[in-house]
């Protein structure tokens, strides 16, 4: 059988096609080798109620990456995710803990836990709304605009109490607002409602990527603003909506790690930007826009997360983990441009083989 | 006429004439093969000129000779030795010098810094500021330009741009000077002075290769020519042998009527209106200056006029591109507001644009999801595409346009020049609208796709579709308007039916209102208008 299959014209598969297949899944390679690694090296790893805490943690991350894939394939960028979480996170603490004041007379409301939910996503949005704004009207780079973000609602966040923490936001039976702790520590099926949201949003956001007129549309501006434009895209509105997405996840996150500390501290979330940064881009996307999936941001930000978990458990030092981190992102971008090398070189080889065909005029 | 039998002057010239060669070079790009075996002698101490269509492969070839570009498959001799060109860099050390077509000069520097930038006149790793400058004045001066060497390039007119340029090409010490289009931004006065410099080169020994779309400027100052068409070295001649119409012979290389398919159609009422369309330049003037015009169902209304004219820009206005343009335009009686791209491809008018790689297409995306782009509404159901439709749909431009893909999922840089255009057009056709904006749609793109482009536009035309055509070519204007109109400095010059059609008539109308910097260019035009006729 090997014999008849030889004597087939050699067309079928080239090593080049073999090597980007390879490249392409280098990310699901990584993290099904640290899978393998770390449950061998650590009997405990592979056990259910350790992966499930992984994935707990994960999904903080997951949700914001989730958010900002979409602003990247745009071909932007948002600086300002971790602050939002902060300062969602502290809206949320204060809405529970204080209520809301109205007016000179002192009349003070306590919304419901679900208007507080509410509130603080709406909060985020609107965050995201003023960065896509700034962005769009007064053509400021995504760089800047949302770096200047990260302060602002940094500060706010901390305004908000004179920099202090909202204790104990279990909210009090007489006035209706109870529960909020749930949100953190619930289980549906045995599952923390992290994982279920972060399941829910990789859902939605796969399919609005693929299957919308929006995500057609986030591709392109990301690809050729410019084409866009002339395709009859509505370049603005699009940036608009990736930034107040971005900003949704971002609050969304604010009260996932409120509810799970029970508590609302104005630093929430610092740093955080940067990671699902890293999980977007290890995920395949291209800073440049254009090129990219939400699976592949899930995965990168597994890959993130297995490794934290995973070396923690060795008794890794924080030290050597962001050492070990930070070559692991770059190695991946390293073989992401070598994909992108070989894809051209496939292109190439595409196109010779289409002026193979019979040509007329020769 | 029999111009597909290539006419290589096979004369030797002696051997030790020929400082350079270039052998067999090929190359390929995403989307076109650009160059295809072409082999090339540059001849020692003479000016020898290069010629060709758009995207004839002239440009490419320089930028391999300069080290630029790397071909695929081919060798470039020295002096009889195989030299290896890996960067501009390599090829500097050898004394080979360039002038770009494009400017590539950094507008934030001086023009002593663009002049010696990357070769500073550093001894100690200090730049010597004095020296340098004290050069860069000396250059200047030999080009008779009285620009001070401290200006930034960015506060200099195009043209003084090129003379920097090439000043900064002569600061090498260079053997082989190659100039691509050094003339197309420089005034008459301008050109004779860089004559005159090319002449003094010569006189020193130095060897230039020169490229220039402007026919009498070849003859006046070439020593050797050769015509390069669709990436192939066609013809190679002596410039004393040969006169303009041999040259546009070789370089459009076919009859021009088996190129066009026009079919004779009914035209009906009227479609579009457009009633002093005004677009402003910043700083004053017009872009476009109370344009009127009206366009029928079926009509092929071809747009000519010279660069500049405001073609693009009115097309741009009609398909909602230009936020800041003022006018009425109706479409079959109901009048259209201002409102942008999105709205003007509802009503029903789209526009193909004239930069295919930057306006047309978007890279990144597949040749299914490129032509679905402008017309994602069609294939919704409640909030979300059906594959299925959108597949039905790509299926069946590819099949009317044939377009030649092995997989609609297959990324669009990989499809060749002519097959783009084809993608972009569908883009637009799956719009389904009423008029079709088309901006130099043959532009860079083969002879072969040219005629299948023209013979799309005829089949829309039968279809009742009102079709706005603007196109360079002057052949391709007459061949395949029902009428034409010319635009000259953002007023429409004349209206000419196609009976009344003639070249001389586009030509005048096109310079009409002409100012004095831009003679020369309609002049060259004019030239080669008429010896096309003449032929």
């Amino acid at each position: 059988m090997t014999a008849r299959a030889q004597a087939l014209p050699r067309r079928g598969v080239t090593r080049t096609e073999v090597a980007q297949i390879l490249l392409r899944g280098t990310a699901l390679i990584a993290l099904a080798v640290m899978l393998v690694v770390f449950g061998a090296l650590s009997p405990t790893f592979l056990q259910l109620t350790n992966l499930e805490i992984l994935a707990k943690q994960t999904a903080i991350n997951a949700i914001l990456a989730i958010g900002m894939t979409f602003v990247i394939l745009t071909g932007g960028i948002d600086l300002s995710v971790g602050s939002i979480v902060g300062l969602t996170a502290m809206i949320a603490g204060l809405l529970i803990n204080e209520g809301l004041q109205i007016g000179p007379l002192g009349v003070i409301v306590y919304p419901h836990t679900w208007m507080v939910m509410l509130i603080a996503l709406g909060a985020g949005a609107l965050v995201g709304a003023i960065n896509g704004l700034i962005i769009t009207r007064f053509n400021v780079a995504p760089f800047i605009a949302t770096l200047g973000m990260l302060y602002v609602a940094r500060g706010a966040a901390g305004l908000l109490n004179n920099g202090n923490t909202f204790p104990n936001l279990v909210g009090r039976p007489e006035l209706g607002n109870t529960g909020f702790p749930e949100l953190g520590s619930g289980q549906l099926l045995g599952v923390s409602y992290a994982i279920w949201i972060m399941v829910a949003f990789a859902g939605v956001a796969w399919f609005v990527t693929t299957r919308t007129p929006f995500g057609r549309a986030v591709y392109a501006v990301g690809g050729n603003e410019r084409s866009a434009e002339l395709s009859g895209i509505r370049v603005d509105r699009t940036k608009l909506i990736v930034y107040m997405i971005s900003g949704f996840c971002a609050a969304t996150v604010g009260l996932i790690i409120a509810s799970q500390l029970v508590a609302a501290h104005p630093a929430t979330g610092e740093f955080f930007e940067l990671n699902a940064i890293a999980a977007v881009v290890l995920g395949g996307t291209s800073l440049s826009g254009g090129r990219g999936t939400i699976v592949g941001t899930i995965i990168g930000a597994f890959v993130i997360g297995v490794l934290t978990v995973g070396l923690n458990q060795l008794g890794v030092s924080s030290f050597w983990q962001m050492i070990v981190k930070g070559a692991v992102i770059v190695l991946a971008l390293i073989l992401d441009q070598l994909q992108v090398r070989v894809q051209r070189r496939l292109a190439l080889q595409q196109q010779a083989r289409t002026e193979e065909l019979p040509d007329p005029a020769a | 006429m029999s111009a597909s039998a290539p006419a290589i002057d096979t004369a030797p010239a002696s051997e030790a004439d020929v400082v350079m060669r270039a052998e067999g070079i090929s190359k390929v790009y995403p989307g076109t093969t650009a160059l295809h075996e072409v082999t090339l002698d540059v001849h020692r101490a003479c000016v020898n000129v290069l010629i060709g269509e758009n995207g004839a492969g002239k440009s490419t070839l320089m930028k391999i000779l300069a080290g630029v570009e790397h071909p695929t498959a081919g060798r470039v001799l020295l002096d009889g030795e195989q030299v290896r060109l890996a960067s501009r860099h390599d090829a500097a050390e050898l004394g080979i010098g360039i002038i770009y077509q494009e400017l590539y000069l950094c507008p934030n520097l001086s023009v002593v810094d663009n002049i010696f930038l990357a070769r500073e006149v550093a001894p100690r790793g200090m730049i010597d500021r004095k020296l340098q400058r004290a050069h860069a004045r000396e250059l200047l001066e030999r080009l008779e330009q009285p620009i001070d060497p401290d200006t930034p390039v960015s506060m200099l007119r195009v043209g003084q741009q090129q003379i920097v340029e090439i000043a900064r090409a002569l600061a090498e010490d260079v053997r082989i000077l190659i100039m691509d289009e050094p003339t197309s931004a420089l005034s008459v006065a301008e050109t004779e002075v860089l004559f005159r410099i090319i002449r003094d080169l010569k006189a020193r020994g130095v060897t230039i290769i020169y490229i220039s779309h402007k026919l009498e400027e070849l003859l006046r100052i070439g020593d050797r020519i050769t015509v390069l068409r669709d990436g192939r070295v066609v013809a190679h001649s002596d410039a004393r042998d040969v006169d303009v119409s041999w040259i546009i012979e070789q370089m459009v290389g076919r009859e021009a009527s088996a190129l066009f398919t026009r079919t004779d159609h009914p035209i009906g009422d009227v479609r579009l209106r457009v009633q002093d369309m005004t677009l402003r330049r910043l700083g004053g003037g017009f872009l476009l200056d109370h344009v009127s015009f009206n366009l029928h169902a079926g009509e092929i209304l071809g747009m000519y006029g010279l660069m500049g004219a405001g073609r693009t820009e009115l097309l741009e206005c009609l398909a909602g591109a230009r936020g800041d343009a003022t006018g009425e335009v109706w479409l079959d009686g109901v009048r259209l507001d201002n409102s942008g791209v999105a709205d003007r491809i509802g009503d029903g008018i789209v526009l193909v644009p004239e930069d295919r790689k930057n306006d047309g297409l978007v890279p990144t995306l597949s040749v299914a999801h490129n032509m679905l782009l402008a017309s994602l509404m069609k294939y919704l159901k409640r909030f979300f595409l059906v594959p299925n439709r959108e597949r039905r749909a790509v299926e069946r431009y590819i099949g009317d346009l044939s377009i030649r893909v092995s997989d609609p999922g297959q990324p669009i840089t990989s499809l060749s020049g002519g097959n783009q255009q084809k993608v972009v057009v569908a883009k637009g056709l799956m719009t389904v609208p009423k008029v079709l904006l088309l901006d130099e749609p043959t532009r860079g793109i083969d002879v072969g796709a040219k005629s299948e482009i023209f013979q799309i536009m005829s089949h829309l035309a039968e279809e009742g579709y009102g079709i706005i055509f603007v196109s360079s070519e002057l052949k391709e204007v007459m061949a395949m308007s029902d009428r034409v109109l010319v635009l000259s400095k953002g007023t429409v010059t004349a209206q000419l039916e196609r009976t009344e059609l003639t070249e001389q008539a586009l030509v005048a109308a096109s310079a009409a209102g002409d100012q004095q910097g831009t003679r020369t260019s309609t002049q060259d035009r004019a030239d080669v208008v008429l010896a096309g006729a003449v032929r």
